[in-house]
């Protein structure tokens, strides 16, 4: 991006903005607007993005929330496997994942989407219904599937940023740098599993139900006017532990591990079982695999 | 903090993306828009990691755990330990029959006419189940006992992929006991009540 732009965000901003009434333009400034690119920024000036977002946090919600920023491991590629055999459409991993991946409650915004369909359909997402209401699941004839984002290898949404605001990990989890999301929607429209969440208005979440524990990359608390989706919770999964929607699904349909570990859950469900991907002829590659696990 | 997945995971184009190219410009009348496209400089993660780094060992073995940690055995109220009422000199009938003084609440639906109590309780040690081959083992290690007949079941689950776990994905996990989710003497999975569904999109005239 550097290569073929000679002014950065930073620099142009205090252009538009008049230097003279900014003097601090000339010095170093990296609060969350302007800023250059998180893969321009080094270390100190990383800290220092991280201080002003918590401090930021601290005024906007009373809590001392904590930016973590993680990086990726060596060796580790993420994959996730979803076993629809057993899924029951409880809904549980969605308001597991909202509580900690700190998504709007209002209005609501919802990384998984658990689709009801027909078992006599098969999968056929023209006649999925994902509003279903029942006194008890799973429904007489129907099969659940839970959709979030795909972590494809080859992801429509980081081609078609026209920002570089987002963009695949080196351990495979496809990340949004909010602050860089101009809002523009391309990655919302270009997704084909309808992953990417847009934030129309200003999130509200009650202070006492904010996840203080959040990853510069994941789940720290966004603002209006930017795009949100899955990041198989990052701020736990790069510590070692299991996404939210895996220790919450009661029927544990929900598998998750390192793709380049022989004997990770993940391995044993792709050399044991019969799975697929969602829309395979987009070659996609996702690394979200559906299997059927009896 | 490491992030330039542009520049570490798919440094350029893939590997072999020259051959492509190639093989697309013989066969493309758009030669110069297929260049383009051969040329992004996007990433493509998946095609620039190596392909070996999937297959398994030739001889792949499964650790032996050791012991596993596993959530207590989810007992009803007040039953256990069952020798506080099961007393050593409580006689054993050794028939199926219908329970009329204790345990009437119980009622089997696992494996049809063919099960009763002591196919899998003791009838030697009360606090004990026991396996077909007679070794008396824990209400702790019932997975043993459940994976006599549900084979499939058992090692799926050994290895991961039957059942919760939770903990570390790279590391300690806490697993649940076959009963935790499967009643033993009605193990069919219960249907749960739903949480509440996403509020659908409004629709202005």
């Amino acid at each position: 991006m550097s290569g073929c732009m000679t002014i950065s965000r930073r620099d142009f901003m205090c252009a538009v903005a008049g230097c003279a009434a900014a003097a601090s333009c000339s010095e170093p400034t990296h609060t969350p607007f302007f800023r250059d690119h998180l893969h321009e920024l080094d270390e100190k000036q990383i800290e220092q993005l991280v201080a002003d977002l918590e401090a930021d946090y601290k005024d906007q919600y009373g809590v001392d929330i904590e930016v973590g920023t993680q990086g990726p491991r060596e060796g580790v590629q993420f994959a996730y496997a979803l076993d629809i055999s057993r899924c029951i459409g409880c809904r549980r991993c969605v308001h597991a994942c909202v509580e900690e991946n700190n998504q709007s409650r209002d209005p609501e915004v919802q990384w998984i989407r658990v689709l009801e369909m027909d078992k006599a359909r098969g999968i056929d997402f023209a006649h999925a219904n994902a509003y279903y209401e029942a006194e008890k699941v799973p429904r007489d004839g129907h099969f659940y599937l839970p959709v979030a984002c795909q972590h494809c290898a080859d992801p429509p949404c980081v081609k078609s940023c026209p920002v570089n605001a987002t963009w695949k990990e080196p351990d495979g989890i496809v990340v949004i740098d909010y602050d860089w999301c101009i809002g523009c929607r391309c990655c919302v429209s270009s997704c084909p599993y309808g992953a990417r969440h847009f934030n129309w208005a200003e999130p509200e979440i009650p202070a006492e139900d904010i996840n203080p524990k959040t990853h510069l990359l994941g789940n720290r608390p966004r603002h209006k006017g930017v795009v949100e989706k899955c990041t198989f919770c990052i701020q736990r999964t790069r510590e070692g532990l299991y996404p939210a929607c895996v220790e919450v699904c009661p029927v544990g349909a929900r598998k998750f591990g390192n793709l380049l570990d022989p004997l990770s859950e993940i391995r044993e469900v792709l050399r044991s079982k019969r799975i697929f991907v969602l829309k395979t002829e987009l070659e996609t590659h996702p690394r979200f695999f559906y299997f059927y696990g009896v | 903090m490491k992030r330039s997945p542009q520049r570490s995971v798919a440094s350029g184009g893939p590997p072999g993306a020259g051959t492509w190219t190639g093989l697309a410009l013989r066969l493309s009348p758009f030669p110069l828009l297929l260049l383009g496209l051969a040329a992004c400089g996007q990433p493509h993660a998946e095609s620039s990691l190596d392909p070996a780094l999937f297959e398994d060992p030739p001889n792949l073995e499964y650790p032996d755990p050791g012991k596993l940690e596993v959530e207590p055995p989810p007992f009803s109220e007040g039953v256990f330990p069952c020798t506080d009422c099961h007393e050593p000199d409580l006689p054993v009938k050794g028939t199926p029959r219908k329970l009329t003084r204790a345990h009437q609440d119980i009622e089997l639906h696992h494996g049809g006419e063919n099960r009763w109590c002591l196919d899998c309780h003791s009838a030697v040690d009360f606090d004990k189940l026991h396996l077909a081959g007679g070794e008396l083992i824990d209400f702790e290690e019932s997975y043993r006992l459940c994976g006599q007949c549900h084979g499939d079941k058992y090692r799926d689950w050994r290895r991961g992929i039957h059942g919760r776990r939770s903990g570390h994905w790279d590391g300690e996990k806490t697993y649940l006991l076959c009963v935790h989710c499967h009643y033993s003497h009605a193990p069919a999975f219960k249907p749960l009540e739903p949480m509440p569904a996403p509020k659908p999109p409004v629709r202005t005239p």
